[in-house]
């Protein structure tokens, strides 16, 4: 492989990841506000599907993006409903809706299965993408490649660096004391939920509208991909980049599944592109052992500097969730 | 004066349970409104394709089996507080350990039902195994059994294929359509002229029994539900709180190999690649429906298993996706969970 072929192949990556980084960030800004939105499977199923049939009927991709987002947002919104106004399981009711998403798009999407339909089209960046290396890497993709760069900085500087980010932390966190603080929890989480559903929904006319572009039932290739985007959330420790990280890393390893494909003939495809799914759970093993008691306890009893590098080691893994992450809020 | 209370509220009760299904009827009948298609043909065609026949309905029990068994699997695992999602690679690992087992001794001289026995007894400890590896993640790994057991479904499924394509492949050409079928004399037997095997049913309404008292009747159930109900207590009171959770894993995980086994053994007779079906996910929303209650897990599987067979003669008749069975089950299932938080509201404010 010369090199202008691998930055090329690297530079796909983040066009690649670009759904799967919507995915992750509506998860995360959801779950920082103490909801769990395991709808996600369905939800970009359907959204991809829903975009796709509105953009061929309209031939307006805006309006199918729009389609996206508000799809994502409704379904955020039974989740919102069921859980902070019904005080229902956050789990069952998320799981529920991924299971039935996932049928609504097989089925409505039947009538548009196989159509030819608009798709996004390229857009580099005057002058950047002039730039040897970094010009192919960044700044030749579409826009909602570009969007997505955004939304990683967006989220994190929402997050740690404004006041109501620092407000956000504070209702998934302590939401007893947010709420003393004049946080009003209950509206903050619906808002939360919502906007995360609407940014969720995001991915799936990325799919449908760029990345994968087209319909094509339950041989699409996207079932499935919502349950990673909720491990990498995982993954990424409720933190945009971190979570970022995840995302283009899950990208670059189904890359190179497909590129290694050649010269692996034995092992068939459908194995390499699940490549990453043991990978997954080793990570979510490596980011959550530290929490675990038994191991706190073995590090009691290690030599010093032995004890000190894992210390050291699990610590920088670690990520634990927001503390009132599916749990209710009552104000008593 | 409490006698009326109760009786009152398990009127009131059943009323939010028929009023969920009939919006959740509602909804399938709109989205069919949506797709052009004649809703009452569509239901008709449901329940022709269900009951219309001795052998349809055969076929629905065929269906019934392996959810069954997966959902009373579950109903241990919840009654532990644990979302074992995990179940259908659990069901998937069943049935690559019996394919195995037919597959090692199906040229010796062993008998075929002792053949058959032992590899049913390994679909049984594979599904066991997959479930202890979610259980041992959970309680020593710190990992979230919906994550742990999530990334497990992939890697099951990418082992079936992988065997599939690769050690197992059908001589000549490898394709998705499974491995070699086994020789007659390894299948289970079936009712003449139908595809129901009595062995598997009896098998799985045992499970359910078992399952039933396991939880109502023994101490073993009850401190599963003080592990469910309260961790922390349970674990205060000196339950060995992480091995009633692996024991709880263990049992879904047997019931769940077994489905797998009997997907083999009774349905398939090869390994095919969605050997599972979707029944554990399914299987996970009969237990939810049932509230948790082992004693309604047969009806509610029956019907959903109905559902299932009745809704494939859709495509043929209507030209529509038989993944309407799923909405209706789904949203049956979501009414419920909304209609159960409005009465908690109104009861709250009574």
């Amino acid at each position: 492989m010369d090199s202008t072929t691998l930055i090329i192949g690297l530079a796909s990556i983040f066009a690649a990841a670009a759904p799967v980084v919507f995915a992750v960030m509506g998860e995360t800004l959801s779950e920082r506000a103490g909801v769990i939105n395991l709808s996600m499977n369905g939800t970009i199923l359907l959204s991809a599907m829903g975009s796709f049939a509105v953009a061929v009927r309209t031939e307006s991709l805006f309006l199918g993006f729009l389609t996206g987002m508000l799809i994502g947002a409704i379904v955020a919104l039974i989740v919102a409903f069921s859980s902070i106004t019904l005080k229902q399981s956050q789990v069952a009711v998320g799981f529920v809706l991924a299971l039935v998403c996932r049928d609504l798009s097989y089925f409505l999407g039947n009538p548009v299965m196989g159509l030819a339909g608009p798709r996004l089209p390229g857009w580099s960046i005057p002058g950047l993408e002039a730039i040897p290396v970094i010009g192919t890497l960044f700044f030749r993709h579409d826009v909602m490649t570009y969007l997505s760069f955004l939304i990683i900085g967006l989220s994190w500087v929402w997050i740690f660096r404004t006041r109501p980010g620092l407000m956000l932390q504070g209702i998934g966190e302590r939401p007893a004391a947010a709420f003393v603080r004049g946080a009003n929890v209950n509206l903050m989480r619906y808002v939360y939920t919502v906007l995360g559903g609407a940014i969720i929904g995001l991915a799936g006319p990325t799919y449908s509208l760029s990345v994968k572009a087209g319909w094509k039932g339950t041989i699409s290739g996207l079932d499935g991909i919502g349950w990673i985007a909720l491990a990498i959330t995982i993954f990424g420790g409720w933190n945009p980049l971190r979570a970022a990280f995840g995302a283009y890393l899950f990208s670059f390893l189904q890359w190179l599944g497909l590129v290694l494909q050649p010269s692996l003939p034995n092992i068939p495809s459908q194995v390499l592109q699940v490549a990453p799914f043991p990978l997954m759970i080793l990570t979510l093993l490596l980011v959550n052992i530290g929490n675990a008691e038994w191991v706190e306890r073995t590090l009691a009893s290690l030599p010093e500097p032995t004890r000190r590098f894992f210390a050291r080691a699990f610590r920088t893994m670690r990520a634990s969730p927001p503390a009132a992450l599916g749990v209710p809020f009552e104000r008593d | 004066m409490r006698t009326i209370m109760t009786k009152n509220s398990r009127w009131m009760n059943a009323g939010f349970q028929i009023a969920a299904l009939v919006l959740a009827l509602l909804f399938t009948t709109l989205i069919l409104l949506a797709a052009g298609a004649p809703p009452l043909e569509a239901y008709q065609n449901i329940i022709t394709g269900a009951f219309g026949s001795l052998r349809k309905f055969s076929d629905v029990l065929v269906s019934w089996i392996p959810l069954l068994l997966v959902s009373a699997g579950l109903l241990v695992t919840f009654a532990t507080g644990l979302w074992n999602i995990g179940v259908e690679g659990q069901i998937t690992l069943g049935a690559i350990a019996t394919t195995w087992v037919l597959r090692e001794l199906q040229d010796t001289s062993l008998s075929p039902s002792l053949i058959l026995f032992l590899a049913i007894v390994a679909g049984m400890l594979g599904g066991a195994l997959w479930a202890a590896l979610a259980g041992v993640l959970k309680t020593f790994g710190g990992v979230n059994e919906i994550f742990g057991g999530l990334g497990l479904n992939f890697v099951a499924t990418a082992l079936t294929v992988y065997l599939i394509f690769g050690p197992w492949k059908r001589p000549g050409v490898a394709s998705m359509s499974g491995t070699e079928p086994f020789d007659e004399a390894l299948h289970l037997y079936l009712f003449p002229e139908l595809r129901l095997s009595p062995w598997a049913l009896v098998i799985a309404i045992v499970a359910i029994v078992i399952v039933y008292f396991l939880l109502q009747g023994t101490y073993f159930g009850l401190r599963l539900k003080a592990v469910g109900k309260n961790f922390r207590a349970a674990y205060r009171l000196g339950i060995p709180t992480w091995q009633y959770m692996m024991s709880s894993f263990l049992i879904c995980g047997a019931l769940a190999g077994i489905a797998g086994a009997l997907q083999v053994t009774a349905v398939y007779y090869r390994l095919i690649p969605s050997i599972s079906s979707g029944y554990g996910y399914l299987g996970l929303m009969v237990a939810m429906l049932v509230n948790y209650q082992a004693i309604w897990a047969a009806p509610i599987a029956l019907f959903f298993a109905a559902l299932n067979i009745g809704s494939i003669q859709l495509p043929i008749v209507l030209k529509l996706d038989s993944s309407l069975s799923g909405v209706l089950q789904g949203m049956l299932v979501l009414f419920v969970l909304i209609m159960e938080g409005i009465r908690q509201r109104i009861s709250q404010r009574i």
